[in-house]
């Protein structure tokens, strides 16, 4: 995840010069496109060898709600993924040469609920295409259309702060990352159960 | 005791099983035995609320085992045709995996005796990849005892072990059944399933075909009923 990721901003880096308008322009896009394509190896990755192996019905067999298991995989995921990000953020501002002044916690900010909702739905769309045979395909079909709110309010909020714009501005956009997170975790731990038994 | 009330499981339009009616007593062992394909995985996948029937239900002690499984989940032990363990863990981490989710006091304990049982003590700190498949079997005896459960579902566990094996599984379960465990058992070894039950059930095509209580009936005559029913005879 982290190799891809740091690949993708190296090889992007190249086509723009450092500080330039264009690069400034197209940073958000890169760095939401780095963060979700290497968000997917890892979400693919979630239940396929507990699949492959049995060892998710000894899991499902415990005494404890399914939902519990989908907070469990969420959290697992969001950690891996989050990390990558926090890894990847300081190369991409290097090789843009990208000027955040002080507003590095807004940035934290829509990261830290563009994961959230990222892999709230990540999860369970991995839950539900780990039994298909092309699952490494069908995952981004499934998500990508689902995820479309999240990626476009993190794009968008991140272009408002490399641009140094006002926090109102920013706030309309983590709104919707906020209400994302909370409909979709909710949503997606009341289903997982029904996700997860045949 | 467990009562199964028109039991009804379809896929992709086929029926898996088709209004099954069985009662399984406490402290008592089933064998379910049956050609491929007459539901009997099925049934114990949603036995073990692994999954869930188009219709019917499964009722404990006069409650649905879905309307809270997870309750029901922290009563039963289940060995199936995967062991449920993970391979790049050692066998002490494994069940210590397990008796973490299961809440097991004084786990450490309990892996020990357990791994001592099953003769892997002294592979306790090898990665479960590097074991046979009837070592791997073996810990998942232990795993699916580790919360000593008041019953215990078998689906074909006899598939890959060697004698020793076999033998130790066989013992396990004459343990538990002296103990007044419940068991369901899935099996294609009707010699086997005759001389572990107290009852046993033939599956056809989704339903209970045929079934009888083994101190009634002779294994000779069970065995004729049932190849008269698998052949086609009975449908």
């Amino acid at each position: 995840m982290l190799v891809f990721c740091l690949l993708v901003v190296v090889i992007f880096s190249f086509t723009f010069d450092p500080g330039s308008t264009y690069a400034k322009e197209a940073a958000p896009g890169i760095l939401w496109v780095a963060f979700t394509f290497s968000g997917m190896l890892g979400l693919n990755r979630t239940f396929s060898q507990e699949v492959d192996t049995g060892s998710i019905h000894g899991v499902l067999l415990a005494p404890l709600d399914h939902g519990a298991i989908y907070l469990g995989k969420m959290i697992g995921s969001f950690v891996f993924m989050f990390l990558v990000e926090l890894i990847t953020l300081p190369a991409i501002i290097v090789f843009f040469d990208l000027n955040l002044e002080n507003h590095y916690l807004q940035l934290f900010t829509i990261i830290l609920l563009a994961t959230i909702g990222f892999v709230s739905v990540g999860t369970l769309f991995s839950a539900m295409t780990v039994h298909t045979k092309t699952r490494e395909l069908m995952l981004p079909i499934l998500l990508f259309p689902v995820m479309i709110p999240v990626i476009i309010s993190a794009v968008n909020a991140t272009s408002s702060i490399l641009n140094l714009e006002e926090w109102e501005r920013i706030f309309g956009w983590i709104r919707i990352l906020l209400a994302f997170d909370i409909v979709f975790i909710t949503v997606s731990y009341l289903t997982f159960g029904y996700v997860v038994e045949e | 005791m467990i009562e199964v009330r028109e039991l009804t499981k379809v896929y992709n339009k086929q029926f898996a099983l088709r209004n099954l009616e069985l009662s399984i007593e406490p402290g008592k062992c089933l064998c379910i035995l049956g050609p491929n394909g007459a539901g009997k995985s099925t049934f114990m996948r949603i036995l073990a609320t692994l999954s869930r029937p188009n219709k019917g239900d499964i009722l404990f002690e006069g409650e649905s085992i879905f309307s809270e499984p997870a309750v029901f989940r922290k009563k039963i032990g289940l060995i199936g045709h995967a062991t449920f363990l993970y391979p790049e863990l050692t066998a002490g981490e494994n069940l210590k995996f397990y008796a973490t989710l299961y809440q097991i006091p004084d786990a450490q304990q309990r892996i020990d005796d357990l791994l001592q049982t099953v003769g892997l003590m002294h592979r306790k700190d090898d990665r479960v990849r590097t074991f046979s498949r009837g070592m791997q079997q073996r810990l998942a005896i232990a795993r699916a005892i580790l919360n000593d459960p008041e019953h215990l579902f078998l689906d074909e566990p006899y598939t890959g072990l060697d004698q020793s094996a076999s033998q130790l599984l066989t013992d396990r379960i004459i343990e538990l059944k002296s103990a007044h465990r419940t068991i369901v058992l899935i099996t294609h070894n009707l010699q086997q399933g005759y001389q572990l039950a107290d009852k046993i059930v033939i599956f056809k095509d989704g339903r209970v075909a045929d079934e009888a209580v083994t101190s009634a009936i002779s294994e000779s005559d069970f065995q004729q009923r049932y190849l008269a029913i698998t052949s086609g005879g009975v449908n």
